[in-house]
């Protein structure tokens, strides 16, 4: 706008402020994907490999790192891939369906308790789940469910930050005529939250299946006190036993291996969907 | 439900408020039994004293408040508090000042810069687990790890003990706070900064005003809001710092229990089937917490925070 006051003192002064800022910003993304790199460099070098010292090249041990990580007999890695796949799936779909529903009860009918439960979701939505895992655990033990994923699983129906994130999702795009419409066509509500609702929250189940999976997938705190038996376990708690048993006479080729194989699938998947992600960041503005 | 159309008039009837209850009633279900119940229980626990010694059980017997008395008698929570608290606030200056400068960068439009590849690299630490993230750095910082290799390749006599340390254990978990939670700010400051009325800094542009005062006197009060809520979410999510820790220092805390934090002093407890104990601990922790997440509530409720980060 200020193109007719422009001098050349001026646009000088915006480059110079230009140039600045890049550096600035290259270096953060320097100091943000280094480490990342080195992991990546690493995990393709076998344990003498890494232990003569750092190279900026790959190796060619992936293969062997890989087959020597899924051959060992101390960690489960294959399970542990797999149980927390189907442990982070159950809470995307769980997390984001049963919230939609809440979220949905709130915004779609009048009824006495509605403001209640509203506030008392916005109450506890910041409160952290390890100050009650004491009880927690004891009840599962009641319930005789410890060293099971039920634990890990059915509580997420109960996911106040999701809820409150479609609440407001709704309150810009979902017009409580479409529903009223839906009734007046004779479907029953639960027909219309399945068919017509689901549909038109769709961008937001998105990016909350994806913070849903991912908090799950990188849980750590929880199923470190409730799985016990190796077949059981989850990635985070086999890097924990990682970290414990005796580090340096591990094979490092593995160690970084594991590492890897935790960080890349998320982050790859991440690298796809980034705008779509960040665009939801910003638009929930409230993130657990 | 179809049989209530003849009631159906240009305000919702009265019928449907039934369906509020059944889609609710779920979510409340789940919670009482896993969150509430627990929490309750979590309380009850701790006026009890339970504990093993070896395999002899002690308990549960009803003490009142000597869990919550030991805990303070032992002095070990103080310390732990101090530590959460000084490597949060090690990581969170750093993150709020580089967030609000970056904040500032992106939405200048007159800079034109390519501001979408730099927020998708800053804020993916956030998504990456914390634990692999933190034996990541155990591993590229352990004494004849690549970090160690690079320092001596550049002429070091021999290697830095990062972990034998206690300014460079904090400083580490510190570091990893600040690399997880920086772009997440970031977009948060961002959003606030861009509900911001252009008319407003133009007009302060037309009068001359310099592009530091604006900052200092539009930009940074306009974005209070934001900036209390990010500071309270923050101290909410120091509180709760366990992964990172736990995993670089192998659940001790090294050296000497110095970057040990108190999720970590309850995670012990809770191991160890120290019931009372943890017990306390957990009241504790809730009540710090709960006084937070108040704050947070009523940000929130008075609508001060919302869609678009930032509501007027």
């Amino acid at each position: 706008m200020s193109a007719d006051f422009m001098n050349a003192s001026a646009k000088t002064s915006v480059i110079i402020k230009r140039v600045l800022a890049y550096v600035f910003l290259i270096i953060l993304i320097f100091i943000c994907l280094f480490p990342f790199y080195i992991l990546m460099i690493n995990s393709t070098r076998s344990h003498p490999d890494i232990q003569k010292g750092f190279s900026f090249l790959p190796g060619r041990s992936l293969i062997f790192n890989i087959r020597n990580l899924m051959s060992n007999d101390q960690l489960p890695v294959v399970r542990g891939i797999l149980n927390s796949l189907f442990i982070s799936s159950c809470v995307a779909v769980l997390s984001t369906y049963f919230s939609g529903m809440t979220a949905f009860g709130i915004h779609a009918y009048r009824f006495r308790l509605r403001k209640a439960a509203y506030l008392f979701i916005l109450l506890i939505m910041m409160v952290p789940t390890q100050v009650s895992a004491l009880g927690f655990i004891r009840l599962m033990s009641d319930f005789k469910l410890m060293d099971t994923f039920i634990p890990l699983i059915i509580p997420s129906i109960a996911a106040p930050i999701v809820v409150f994130f479609m609440k407001q999702y709704m309150e810009s795009s979902l017009p409580v005529e479409i529903v009223e419409a839906s009734r007046i066509d004779g479907a029953n509500e639960f027909y219309t939250f399945n068919r017509i609702v689901i549909p038109i929250l769709k961008p937001a189940i998105a990016v909350q299946a994806i913070f849903s999976f991912v908090s799950s997938w990188n849980n750590y705190f929880l199923p470190a006190l409730i799985i016990e038996s190796p077949r059981r376990k989850t990635l985070p708690i086999l890097i924990a036993q990682l970290r414990s048993a005796d580090f340096l006479k591990f094979d490092l080729g593995q160690v970084y291996m594991l590492i890897a194989i935790s960080i890349f699938p998320v982050m790859i998947v991440y690298f796809f969907l980034s705008k779509f992600i960040v665009r939801g960041v910003a638009l929930g503005s409230v993130k657990g | 439900m179809a049989s209530k159309s003849e009631t159906f008039r240009k305000h919702k009837s009265v019928s449907y408020a039934k369906w509020g209850y059944i889609f609710i009633t779920p979510f409340f279900l789940t919670y009482c039994i896993f969150s509430l119940i627990p929490l309750v229980s979590t309380f009850y626990n701790s006026f009890f004293e339970n504990y093993r010694v070896g395999l002899e059980q002690i308990g549960p017997k009803f003490i009142g408040f000597e869990n919550y008395l030991e805990v303070f008698r032992q002095g070990d929570i103080i310390k732990y508090f101090y530590n959460t608290v000084f490597i949060w606030l090690v990581g969170f200056i750093p993150q709020i000042i580089i967030s609000l400068l970056l904040a500032v960068l992106f939405t200048d439009l007159s800079l034109k810069l390519r501001t979408s590849v730099f927020k998708s690299i800053i804020y993916m630490p956030n998504l990456i687990m914390a634990s692999a993230f933190s034996m990541l750095f155990f591993a590229l910082f352990s004494d004849n790890g690549p970090v160690n290799n690079m320092l001596v390749s550049m002429g070091m006599k021999e290697g830095y003990r990062f972990f034998a340390n206690v300014g460079s254990t904090r400083g580490l978990i510190a570091l990893m706070n600040f690399l997880m939670w920086f772009g997440n700010t970031t977009i948060l400051l961002m959003a606030g900064i861009m509900g911001i009325d252009t008319s407003i800094i133009e007009s302060a542009q037309m009068d001359g005003a310099s592009s530091p005062r604006i900052f200092r006197k539009i930009t940074l009060p306009l974005i209070r809001p934001i900036l209390v809520y990010v500071l309270i979410t923050s101290m909410i999510g120091g509180i709760q710092m366990f992964d990172v820790p736990q995993i670089l220092t192998n659940g001790k805390g090294n050296p000497d229990r110095t970057s040990m934090t108190l999720i970590m002093y309850l995670n012990k407890h809770l191991y160890s089937k120290n019931f009372g104990m943890a017990g306390a601990v957990s009241v504790l922790l809730f009540i710090i917490t709960a006084i937070l997440s108040g704050c947070v509530f009523l940000m929130v409720y008075r609508g001060k925070i919302g869609t678009g980060g930032l509501k007027k």
